[in-house]
């Protein structure tokens, strides 16, 4: 029951072990350990670095986002505004081209009346003078009475 | 085999049970079981955790590598929760601590009498008498065996309290402890020596006292009640499995406890 020499070759043998497991055994599979850890802590960081970068660049969207729209309706209230601006001009120049048109036809047509009855006038005249000529059947000194016809002329 | 009814077989089957195979006398005895057994348990420890030390990768582990990992990391926190320094001694000497004696008392749950009845059967043919052939196949039912375990830590013990606190610190511990007046500075050293020597002592026996124990229940149960022994071995098994890994724990536990305890600066 004692404990004999067989204690001595086990002291050996346990001494032996403990040296083996520390020089090959424990370092391997501790450093193994120890590496993985540090490998999913730094995984672990980087996604929640990136989930968080991802944050950032949504609120980074939604805010160009939102500028472009308010660009985008500044630039189509703006054309509206040119578009009726153009309208109104065109309608304008239109209006006072229409007016030009017409006020020329106007004058045309005045000229043109003025004309005629000059010509119808002297015509008139003409008629007058044949008329008279036939009446008193006899020659008269048209350069003589002239005057005359020139009193008739003015007054019709 | 078990032996029928007759108290003299019985208590001859018992004893021949508990008797090592031995070489040289007195002292100077080997228990060339004890000696075999620890040794190759031993090795089966060393060889299996080295192959996964190996090929460890710090990727996906393979199964092999999951359950050595499983065992170190546990015997890692149970360091570091514990023992407050750094050694590199410590943390594989806990390892080789819990999973020896871990093998070793696994070795209870072996049916007792089959690996005897192998060595008688190759005694038979190597022409020696079978009732000479003797072999106890669980290591920590033998003293030797569980003395060396807790000298080599009580061992260490010494070294760490005199490598950090110093000769002269190690002595003070010693007579300047509990009541610090110089007139009961001898009271003091009869205490801490007794304390200093029980610690070896305790972790020794416990581990001993356990196993023994459980042993000879299993060789009681086999030697004294013929077939009904199925259902008790089974029951007393399932016992015992508790105490196996508890005993190989303990051993652990108090290894680290008594070695941070002797590197503590006070």
């Amino acid at each position: 029951m004692l404990p004999n020499a067989t204690l001595i070759g086990e002291l050996i043998a346990f001494l032996v072990f403990v040296v083996f497991c520390m020089k090959y055994v424990w370092p391997p599979i501790i450093g193994a350990i120890e590496e993985r850890q540090k490998k999913i802590a730094d995984g672990l960081a980087a996604s929640e670095e990136g989930e968080k970068a991802l944050e950032l660049a949504q609120a980074d969207a939604d805010v160009q986002l939102k500028e472009a729209k308010a660009q985008a309706a500044e630039i189509i209230d703006q054309a509206k505004k040119r578009g009726t601006q153009i309208v109104d001009e065109e309608t304008q120049r239109g209006h006072s081209e229409r007016e030009k048109i017409i006020a020329q036809g106007y004058s045309e047509v005045e000229a043109e009346r003025n004309r005629t009855k000059e010509e119808l006038r002297k015509q008139v005249a003409a008629l007058a003078i044949t008329g008279a000529e036939k009446i008193l059947e006899r020659e008269i000194d048209a350069a003589a009475q002239s005057d005359i016809v020139a009193k008739l002329v003015a007054e019709l | 085999m078990a032996a029928s009814g007759d108290e003299q077989s019985v208590s001859a089957y018992i004893q021949h049970h508990l008797t090592n195979a031995s070489v040289g006398e007195g002292f100077w005895t080997f228990h060339i079981d004890t000696l075999a057994w620890s040794v190759v348990l031993g090795l089966v420890f060393l060889i299996s955790f080295r192959s996964a030390a190996k090929k460890m990768t710090t990727g996906v582990p393979g199964k092999w590598q999951a359950c050595v990992e499983l065992v170190v990391e546990f015997v890692d926190n149970t360091v570091k929760g514990t023992y407050q320094g750094k050694s590199p001694v410590i943390a594989p000497l806990a390892l080789t601590i819990f999973v020896w004696v871990l093998l070793m008392n696994l070795m209870d749950l072996i049916p007792v009498d089959l690996i005897p009845y192998i060595a008688q059967n190759i005694g038979i043919m190597m022409g020696v008498d079978p009732h000479d052939v003797y072999i106890k196949s669980v290591p920590t039912t033998d003293t030797s065996m569980t003395f060396a375990l807790s000298l080599g830590v009580f061992a260490l013990m010494i070294f760490y309290s005199i490598k950090i606190k110093g000769v002269g610190g190690f002595m003070k511990e010693l007579y300047a402890h509990p009541f610090n007046t110089p007139w009961l500075y001898w009271f003091n050293f009869i205490l801490e020596v007794v304390a200093l020597i029980a610690k070896p002592l305790s972790l020794a026996l416990r581990l001993f006292g356990n196993l023994y124990a459980g042993e000879l229940i299993f060789i009681l149960i086999a030697g004294t009640i013929g077939l009904w022994q199925l259902p008790i071995h089974f029951l007393w098994a399932a016992f015992h499995l508790l105490v196996i890994p508890l005993q190989a724990f303990i051993f652990m536990m108090l290894t680290i406890v008594y070695l941070s305890m002797a590197s503590e600066k006070h």
